[in-house]
């Protein structure tokens, strides 16, 4: 099938630009999750749990506080408060961890996720809830003659702004360096008179504050709900690993093939077009085994 | 045939117990039957995992594909196929253990976390064409009320069905693992360059190994199917697949008899404190975590760790 003319020139960009927005939030998800897995070497299940209390955060917010300023207060409220939780889980649980086992950390971040689960669904109840968005982002704005949601656009900035931000920490701060220099020898950090497990306490809870921040701002654009961190989760680590672990760009490159992509297979066959992310990634890791990008491990 | 491979107490005893499964739907209720007949399910597809990942060391995060494969192929050969019911249930297996051969070549070439994850997402592209597709698989619906053969419906008759058939594969699944390709395997897993280097084929075991064990999960699946005559899309999801690993951990991952401990342990809390709350899941992952950071060789790996010892004392004192 011709897709230019079944569908106009035009319109294929929108869905490409309705697709790299949702790539954003990818983004700023699963650069949290390739923070957590290049310094810590932890395979944390639980991020897909933290974006969704982030989400639900979200939603306290706004009910607390209510129009425009709950949404831009929500934004920075959520993710500060899934950073503390993160905080408290690292400081009791994960930092006695960190030696055992992948497969181990694996299933103790999975029962960490069940526990959020139920915690979840102690203190928000099993209810969809729903964020709207303020005045000024609602509606759409015209783009190539056909409307977009001003939304997606917000989110189409939003994302390199907080790419940026990252960048800058990781490649900018002393703090970023140490653990960069941590992902790659912690023993030798360790022996420089660095306090190491403070490190990666930091990087914990940053990562789990971009888990937060994806959760904030998804929750404008559809239902929140128990079972949101079940998808999130397993896409994330699919964007993380063909990105290449604990490489943030490599989390940009994955997410906008997992979006663009996407939105291909809305265009090709709307059905299935949850299948077509999946099977990029498939390619992509019959192909470069390792990630696009250059991995950390 | 067994000769060395058991001890004769232990045979007498497993013999015992087989006994007393068989008389079982005589004195309980036919609800408790129905709830052994599922843990005897899910054991067979928790050692069907454990073959490749306590005794294989493989990554083997979606091993719930294959079950959910196999359960979907008996639905649909016994739905859309007039195909023979009985032939339908000897082919199923194999359809599972084709997906393996599939999704092991392709994973094969990887190793630890990027094995796994590759795993992930052929398994996640299984899972979204069941999910979707609504013409074939029935979509998020799945398929009900699929017909079996009247010999091995109700609860009691499939029951002892899914008892004769759990009891022919764990033999099976034994005499595997204690085969020259089960001891390769092992070895392989201790240490993979030294098995190189001695000259086996590492990867072709580990392949080999992972279509056993898809077969294995496979006729996990149909078993399910005999059971609850339905199948859906969630057979495929990848939280399945952590659960079984659960299991393993809480039986114990380098034991035999480890995972149906397992399985026992996690139906039981989701069966009797489901009832009781909502919240049974934290009770599980609270466990969960006690028990990875205590006992991480499992359940049963402990009490077995603690037997050894006591034996070992034992002959030291009558040396």
């Amino acid at each position: 099938m011709d897709i230019a003319s079944a569908f106009g020139m035009s319109e294929i960009a929108l869905q490409l630009l309705v697709g790299l927005s949702r790539a954003m939030i990818l983004f700023i998800i699963s650069a949290g999750l390739s923070l957590i897995l290049g310094v810590l070497r932890v395979p944390n299940v639980a991020h897909g749990s933290l974006y969704m209390i982030g989400a639900f955060a979200a939603y306290s917010v706004n009910q607390i506080v209510g129009g425009a300023a709950g949404f831009w207060l929500s934004l920075i409220l959520a993710p500060l408060f899934v950073a503390l939780v993160s905080f408290v889980a690292e400081r009791v649980l994960f930092c006695h961890l960190y030696e055992r086992e992948h497969l181990m950390l694996l299933l103790f971040t999975f029962a960490l996720m069940l526990i959020f689960g139920d915690l979840v669904k102690f203190f928000w109840g099993v209810d969809y809830k729903s964020v709207t968005a303020p005045d000024m982002l609602k509606g759409s704005v015209m783009i190539f003659g056909l409307p977009f949601p001003a939304y997606n656009l917000f989110l189409l900035i939003i994302g390199p702004v907080v790419g940026f931000a990252l960048w800058l920490f990781v490649s900018k701060t002393r703090i970023g360096k140490i653990s960069k220099a941590a992902s790659v020898d912690r023993m030798m950090v360790g022996a420089l008179g660095i306090n190491v497990s403070w490190v990666f306490c930091t990087a914990f809870v940053i990562g789990c504050f971009l888990a937060g921040l994806g959760g904030a701002l998804i929750a404008p654009t559809m239902g929140i709900t128990l079972g949101m961190d079940h998808t999130i989760i397993m896409e994330a680590f699919l964007i993380v690993v063909i990105g290449g672990l604990g490489n943030i760009w490599g989390a940009l490159v994955g997410a906008l093939i997992f979006g663009v992509t996407q939105s291909i297979g809305v265009m090709l066959l709307p059905q299935f077009a949850i299948i077509f992310p999946y099977l990029a990634v498939v390619i992509v890791l019959m192909i470069w085994p390792k990630g696009l990008l250059k991995s950390v491990w | 045939m067994f000769k060395g491979m058991i001890h004769k107490n232990t045979a007498f005893f497993l013999a015992a117990l087989f006994v007393v499964f068989l008389f079982l739907p005589k004195i309980i209720p036919s609800y408790y039957v129905y709830f052994i007949a599922s843990v005897l399910v899910m054991a067979l597809l928790a050692m069907s995992l454990n073959l490749v990942v306590g005794f294989g060391g493989l990554f083997q995060f979606h091993h719930g594909v294959f079950y959910g494969v196999g359960a979907y192929a008996i639905a649909l050969l016994v739905k859309k196929t007039p195909i023979p019911e009985w032939i339908c249930f000897i082919l199923s297996p194999f359809v599972a253990a084709l997906a393996g051969l599939i999704i092991g070549l392709i994973c094969i070439r990887l190793s630890k976390l990027y094995f796994a994850m590759i795993q992930i997402s052929l398994g996640s592209l299984l899972w979204a064409l069941a999910f979707r597709w609504y013409g074939f698989t029935g979509g998020d619906d799945g398929i009900h009320g699929i017909p079996m053969p009247s010999m091995i419906s109700g609860v009691n008759n499939s029951y002892y069905f899914i008892l004769i058939v759990f009891v022919v594969c764990i033999v099976a699944l034994f005499m595997i693992l204690k085969s020259p390709f089960g001891s390769t395997l092992q070895a392989a897993r201790d240490n993979e360059q030294r098995c190189e280097a001695i000259g086996v084929f590492v990867k072709r075991h580990q392949l080999f190994a992972i279509v056993i064990a898809s077969f294995f999960a496979g006729i996990a699946g149909v078993l399910f199917v005999v059971l609850e005559r339905s199948v859906f899309p969630d057979l495929l999801f990848w939280t399945l697949s952590l659960e079984i690993l659960i299991m393993c951990l809480l039986g114990g991952w380098f034991t035999f008899a480890g995972p149906i401990i397992g399985a026992a342990i996690m139906l039981s809390l989701r069966t009797f404190i489901g009832i009781q709350t909502e919240y049974w899941t934290l009770i599980l992952a609270v466990i969960l975590a006690l028990l990875i950071f205590f006992l991480p060789e499992g359940v049963w790996g402990y009490f077995q760790e603690k037997l050894k010892h006591r034996k070992e004392a034992v002959t030291e004192r009558g040396q």
